[in-house]
């Protein structure tokens, strides 16, 4: 099929960008999105122009790497994936598609569609951890741990750091990727023990660094690839209030 | 004489590392702020590392390709990390993992180094527990098991299929709790393009700045590996795009030596491929061979579907040809099983290149819920990708390129030939012989992070701690500097019209056609003249475009494939040279009446180990010996 392309090309972090139109034939739908885009940089390259750059790595949905905003949506169609994980069968001959990188001042366009996620590096530095030194830990079973809140706690966990929700959220909040590990480390005693200075100190760096607030509108809980739940912000919130005390 | 030694400590086996441990010299905490590690790698491995060695008051500077530590492949392990807790009381100990992998490798594994990763398995299970990681669990709060192939017993920890993503976040939070308490600097989106040798010793490396174009200098103490395997050698596996072999090569050109380059994995469950355009394949779980049967028509050509073929007109063929381990028999062994039926005519789709995996029986038995909990996200995955709903029928699989058993020589120590340059995880050679048994690498990649190299690495700089920080002005950091730039430089030059993907594509097609399940002495012979053939086309006709000093996604990409003609040489030579079929690596001369790998250990008891000689030389072939003391040496039977 033939398909009609939008996409954001910006030479360096300081260059100015814009969107670039290409048209592509001979787009099946077997390929993955990225393999299509694959395709267009090698027609690019024949042509002697230069590929679209853009982040990927794992191909398949885990490394969290993939940052595009397809159509107006972080990911692109479909529930509860990434872009890697998007395939050519969400779209029909003819079709325009708009390419653009994560939009948040939080993340800055580094070339074309790769933007520096190093905000969120900074966020989980800030406390995304618990304090244990190797050769300190206790035995695996020495504390029983609900399967449901092991379960809760592993949901949360699965948190790629992708960036999607801050991209889906008219805000450009973060909440969903800082309460999404704080909830996780908070639903297990051996990291409850830290969760008020956890919460306090996380939230800081997250507003800090450019950050919106949370006005519980949901888009990135409708956004996350791996369908973490606005719930967590909700334990945040109240971590965050008991750090107060 | 050999320049092999390995250091492997005396006294009986279960002794050896407690004893080394009490031997090895000791830094002490205020001289360990005044010696720098260079860490190149931040997967499991090195993030476990980078933890272990920045609590210990190390200074730390951790460099990885990726924007950051958490994207590291070590993320996609699905199925589990063994462990010899047992927690199931099954018969389970620290002796019977260490023997299920030495077995496991068909008997070209060194024991010491085994015996040690068995040992430190469970306290790198309490180290991972306590950093938050959330492993599955039974109702009554305690931790649930598994069983993997190759063995009897259930020690498998897991946190659904993404115990690989769960385990590096919890190496990860260690190394970022340290990046902010300053022990360690993390160098994102750099490239390691050389290592920098002074007086012998591994004293730096060279790398590429992925934003800027920077051709950087960095030096330390003592520089370690964490690079992973080279498994994207055959261009289509279950790796990441990035994944590559070129600081494992780096290393070697500089007289680090590299160990059974040939021996590779090839996995048994992976999704076929089902298009050209196609940048890898997508692995699922050797933990679905728990419950799900493999199994292709009992005819040929059979395009019925699978839904329609009644049970008795299925080969489950892994049954019929191993009653005692079934479905769970190691990955070189249900691999070649696979490829034969479908070599034979029985394979199904469109291409005839896939077998089933089949959960009909066990939805059936166990219900749909009990089988979504345990690989929910799996079938959620295949679901995806090629719209089949695993639930109501098969799926369809076939192997592809997984893991590199093969990597940098290390001695006990995880030390290469070149001192001060240490190598860990997957990019070392040492634990898994001639195949890796399933949920093996990341135990092994845990253990020589957190608690292995922490030690031996120690040994190691107690000689340093009169040496001041390492100055990057000197002779040697700029012929190294102009070595990477002069190779920087050539490349963008060629200017030619094909892009390096091509290249790597038909590079890869050789490897698999020539080195992967199957190897035969002309067929390796043709790849090898194959690979220079094409490596000559490169350098007239590769395109790179764009700029040096910039975002070039291409020119990461030539740097690599460069590599990988090389080390595809190597690999192929290595093949050549070991006329006797073990574990993954299948010389089709050596086989048993029924097609099973025929090992010929009076003649290649030996881990061959390679040095470099300069670029046009041969590569000269040293052998370390293989002795086992404690286990008995059989033919690795399944049945």
């Amino acid at each position: 099929m033939k398909i009609k392309l939008k996409i954001w090309r910006q030479e360096s972090p300081d260059s100015k960008g814009g969107l670039v139109d290409y048209e592509l034939d001979g787009v099946s739908k077997e390929m993955s999105f990225l393999e299509m885009l694959d395709y267009l940089n090698t027609t690019l390259i024949e042509r002697g122009e230069e590929p679209v750059a853009f982040e990927h790595d794992c191909r398949e949905g885990i490394c969290g790497c993939c940052s595009l905003f397809i159509n107006g949506r972080p990911h692109g169609v479909g529930a509860e994936i990434t872009t890697c994980e998007l395939r050519m069968t969400a779209f029909e001959n003819g079709n325009t598609i708009v390419i653009e990188p994560w939009r948040a001042k939080a993340f800055p366009v580094i070339r074309d569609l790769i933007v520096d996620r190093s905000a969120f590096e900074k966020i989980m530095q800030a406390g995304g951890f618990i304090s244990a030194n190797a050769g300190a830990a206790p035995e695996a079973n020495s504390i029983p741990i609900p399967k449901e809140l092991a379960d809760e706690a592993f949901d949360a966990a699965a948190c790629l750091g992708c960036g999607a929700c801050v991209a889906a959220c008219p805000n450009a909040s973060a909440m969903l990727f800082v309460s999404a590990k704080i909830s996780q480390l908070a639903l297990l005693p051996q990291g409850e023990v830290e969760t008020k200075r956890r919460a306090r100190d996380m939230i800081a760096k997250m507003d800090e660094l450019g950050f919106g607030a949370c006005s519980n509108i949901g888009a990135c809980e409708a956004e996350c690839p791996k369908g973490i739940e606005i719930s967590h912000i909700a334990r945040l919130n109240r971590a965050f209030v008991a750090s107060a005390f | 004489m050999s320049i092999l030694d390995a250091k492997i400590p005396s006294g009986p086996l279960a002794d050896k590392w407690a004893s080394h441990k009490n031997s090895v010299r000791l830094v002490n905490p205020a001289n360990r702020s005044r010696l720098d590690i260079i860490l190149v790698g931040t997967g499991l491995a090195g993030a476990a590392a980078a933890s272990s060695l920045g609590e210990m008051g190390y200074n730390v500077k951790a460099f990885c390709f990726q924007d950051s530590p958490r994207r590291a492949h070590s993320v996609a392990a699905q199925g589990g990390i063994n462990a010899a807790k047992n927690y199931r009381n099954d018969g389970d100990s620290v002796f019977r993992l260490f023997h299920d992998v030495i077995k496991g490798g068909d008997y070209r594994a060194r024991e010491a180094n085994v015996h040690r990763a068995a040992e430190v398995s469970n306290q790198t299970i309490d180290q991972l527990v306590a950093s938050g990681v959330p492993f599955a669990r039974d109702y009554s709060g305690y931790l649930d098991n598994r069983s993997f192939g190759g063995v009897q017993v259930s020690r498998t920890f897991y946190a659904k299929g993404q115990t690989g993503q769960q385990c590096l976040l919890g190496a990860y939070s260690g190394l970022i709790r340290q990046v902010a308490a300053g022990k360690v600097t993390m160098y994102p989106r750099r490239d390691m393009l050389e290592v920098v040798v002074i007086d012998g010793k591994a004293r730096g490396i060279i790398t590429r700045n992925l934003v800027t174009g920077e051709v950087e200098r960095h030096s330390g103490h003592a520089v370690v590996l964490a690079t992973g395997g080279y498994g994207t050698i055959y261009y289509l596996s279950t790796l990441a795009v990035g994944s590559n072999g070129s600081a494992a090569w780096a290393a070697h050109r500089k007289g680090a030596v590299f160990g059974n380059p040939s021996f590779v994995q090839i996995h048994p469950t992976s999704m076929p491929q089902l298009n050209d355009y196609q940048a890898k394949l997508t692995l699922m779980s050797e933990s679905l061979r728990n419950d799900g049967r493999i199994w292709v028509p009992k005819e040929k050509e059979d395009k019925r579907h699978p839904n329609s073929i009644p049970e008795d007109e299925r080969d489950y063929y892994l049954e019929r040809r191993y009653p005692a381990f079934g479905n769970l028999v190691p990955r070189d062994v249900a691999s070649r099983a696979a490829k034969e039926r479908c070599d034979a005519g029985y394979g199904v789709g469109d291409t005839g290149l896939s077998v089933y995996l089949d959960f009909g029986g066990a939805i059936e038995k166990q219900g749909k819920k009990a089988i979504e909990n345990k690989y929910g996200n799996l079938f959620e995955m295949y679901r995806k990708i090629t719209g089949i709903n695993p639930y109501e029928e098969p799926m369809r699989i076939y192997p592809a390129g997984h893991y590199t058993m093969g990597g940098l020589w290390v001695d006990y120590n995880l030390m290469t030939t070149v001192p001060g340059l240490f190598a860990i995880g997957e990019s070392n050679f040492s634990d898994h012989g001639a195949n890796r048994l399933g949920a093996g690498s990341l135990m092994q990649c845990a253990g020589d992070g957190y608690f292995i190299l922490p030690v031996t690495i120690g040994d190691y700089l107690a000689d340093d701690i009169r040496t001041s920080r390492i100055p990057v002005d000197g002779p040697e950091f700029a012929a190294a500097e102009q070595e990477a730039r002069d190779r920087l430089g050539r490349l963008m030059a060629v200017d030619g019209k094909q892009t390096v993907t091509s290249f790597h594509k038909r590079l890869g097609k050789i490897m698999w056609d020539h080195c992967g399940m199957a190897r035969s002495e002309a067929g390796l012979q043709e790849a090898r003249s194959l690979i220079a053939d094409l490596k000559e086309e490169f350098w007239s006709e590769v395109k790179v475009p764009g700029r040096q000093d910039r975002v070039n996604q291409e020119l990461e990409k030539a740097w690599r494939v460069v590599d990988f003609f090389e080390l595809a040489q190597l690999m192929c030579r290595d093949a050549l040279d070991r006329k006797e079929s073990c574990g993954a690596h299948f010389r089709e001369e050596s086989q048993t009446p029924e097609g099973e790998a025929q090992r010929i250990d009076d003649e290649y008891s030996y881990v061959a180990a390679w040095e470099h000689k300069g670029a046009g030389s041969d590569h000269v072939l040293h052998k370390e010996q293989l002795e086992f003391e404690n286990v008995e040496i059989k033919e690795r039977s399944y049945k």
